[in-house]
């Protein structure tokens, strides 16, 4: 049965793929934008475009109002208590690299750092490189058979020495919900501090900061509908206060002289130089339309939707997914079949989907996988869309077979 | 420059194919013609990075005439692989060095793989190969 998406009109490029014949299925990878965030950005270059936190004149203030704006409905999105707990950076990696350099100082040679298995290179390679740095211990707990993080093995693994934990909330790769709660609890109690990245898992329902209870939570904005460039930290007021600063520039320093200078506290003190105000601008703007949408109709549409991605690939010969996927995405490989040859006839008919690796080579290879085939959708997607990554699907394994 | 005789013939086979998957077909008709890689040269040092695929390429010079091998695990890329060396077998390095491989995959049709978002990796080969050749002019 047809199953349309309510809210694909929103997406103005969802029609001009299809006019291209072209079928978006790598959601995970990027969104399409909604008209409102293409309206937000016309409109603040159309009618002035002004730096932030500066200029004492009109469109100085006005653009300060608008980015200032967004930083209390992403507060908002978040159930952030304080606005000011929301530090914006050039993308979820940038936000992660700032933890990594912000916290550097609160770790001494022995000290662990922990994460999973499944980590996206951008929650592994800071953490991983500040290990080296400072002569620590990278921790990696380890996967269940599902794709989930070993509860178990990894409630032993965290001890003492775990000086802080960083876990991705859905996994990029396996779809799979991270067991968080139980896993920052622990941590906390071990005295570690907790980082979340939530660059997949934000994208998908609504999620409470406080009631999570991690100190650091992370996402970007253009996997969340809104325009590149932009990421989001949110810290727990006293984590935050832990972070040293890291970059150094304008409007980040409280007073300056030739030889010293004193910073500005969080937000501000980590947005160095002039911050990507449009992209801010347009973040609000996305958030305002996903806040009017019914947040249970689109859990339940993409729910359906992943069904029957699942259901499809299982009644398909030789298809392996990857784990147990929960939500939004899935990646598979097929028996006797390159994944690049998949990738490159999907791509010959107009599917764009993702091949390879996806930014987290230990996973595959401890998977004994040189990469997969990643389908992920997202609230514009429709049946239809899934029907032609089918047919595609069955076209090229028919051709190569 | 004419083109070699193999060249020609593929070039002929190219332009008569209709959509995609006279294409493909085609691509791994080509892709069988390749001369089979023996173990020693699937070494770390003939690897081509980039690639999603596991790929080979070797380059040798024979009395100032170039002899390529190359070789893929994924069947498509193999077929991309041996339009690239009926295109550039045996020719000399000035001869090489006058080659336009972007205009002969554009003549094939098939010019949208090598764009370097695509991870077949056709790109990452041809920079390999213009890494290995300009060096032993």
């Amino acid at each position: 049965m047809f199953q349309p998406s309510p809210w694909r009109a929103d997406f103005p490029a969802i029609a001009a793929l299809q006019r291209q014949h072209q079928t978006y299925l790598d959601s995970a990878a990027t969104t399409q934008k909604p008209q409102a965030l293409l309206d937000a950005l016309s409109h603040y270059y159309g009618h002035g475009a002004a730096n932030v936190h500066r200029a004492q004149h009109l469109p100085g203030a006005l653009a300060t109002q608008a980015f200032e704006g967004t930083r209390d409905k992403v507060a908002a999105w978040l159930n952030a208590a304080q606005s000011r707990q929301i530090i914006f950076t050039h993308g979820a990696t940038s936000a992660l690299n700032l933890l990594a350099y912000g916290l550097e100082h609160r770790f001494e040679a022995g000290d662990e750092i922990a994460i999973s298995a499944l980590e996206h290179h951008a929650n592994l390679l800071p953490w991983q490189q500040l290990a080296r740095r400072r002569n620590l211990r990278l921790v990696v707990l380890p996967l269940d058979v599902h794709g989930r993080i070993d509860l178990e093995q990894a409630l032993q693994l965290i001890g003492p020495r775990t000086r802080l934990l960083a876990l991705s909330q859905l996994s990029n790769v396996l779809g799979t919900w991270q067991p968080l709660p139980a896993l920052l609890a622990h941590a906390h109690a071990q005295g570690a501090l907790t980082v979340v990245d939530g660059a997949q898992g934000v994208v998908h329902g609504r999620h409470d900061v406080q009631q999570l209870g991690c100190d650091f939570y992370v996402f970007s904005s253009h996997k969340l509908y809104g325009p590149d460039g932009v990421g989001v930290l949110y810290g727990r007021s006293q984590a935050l206060e832990l972070l040293r600063h890291w970059q150094f520039g304008g409007e980040m320093v409280q007073l300056a002289g030739y030889q010293d200078a004193s910073f500005r506290p969080a937000p501000l003190g980590f947005e160095a130089g002039t911050p990507p105000i449009a992209g801010v601008i347009g973040l609000g703007a996305t958030l305002d339309y996903l806040a009017s949408l019914d947040g249970h109709a689109v859990e339940a549409h993409e729910a359906h939707l992943h069904q029957a991605l699942l259901r499809g690939l299982a009644d398909r010969e030789g298809v392996r997914v990857l784990g147990t996927p929960q939500t939004a995405l899935a990646s598979f490989v097929i028996e006797g079949v390159h994944n690049a040859d998949i990738a490159h006839l999907l791509t010959e008919q107009g599917v764009a989907v993702r091949a390879g690796h996806h930014c987290a080579m230990p996973l595959l290879k401890g998977l004994g996988l040189e990469g997969a085939i990643r389908v992920s959708l997202a609230l514009y997607n429709d049946s239809e869309d899934l029907q032609r990554f089918f047919d595609a699907l069955d076209q090229g394994l028919e051709l190569l077979r | 420059m004419s083109l070699p005789l193999e060249a020609q013939e593929a070039l002929a086979r190219f332009e008569q194919a209709r959509g995609w998957e006279q294409r493909a077909r085609l691509l791994m008709q080509m892709g069988d013609t390749l001369e089979p890689l023996g173990e020693a040269d699937k070494s770390e040092d003939n690897r081509v990075h980039g690639c999603e695929s596991l790929v080979w390429l070797v380059a040798e010079q024979h009395d100032g005439q170039w002899r390529f091998k190359a070789g893929s695990d994924a069947r498509l890329l193999r077929g991309l692989l041996a339009l690239l060396l009926v295109r550039v077998q045996g020719l000399a390095s000035a001869e090489l060095a006058g080659v336009d491989l972007n205009a002969w995959f554009a003549q094939l049709g098939l010019e949208r793989q090598l764009s370097p978002s695509r991870s077949n990796g056709l790109h990452a080969v041809l920079q390999r190969m213009a890494e290995l050749t300009r060096h032993q002019q």
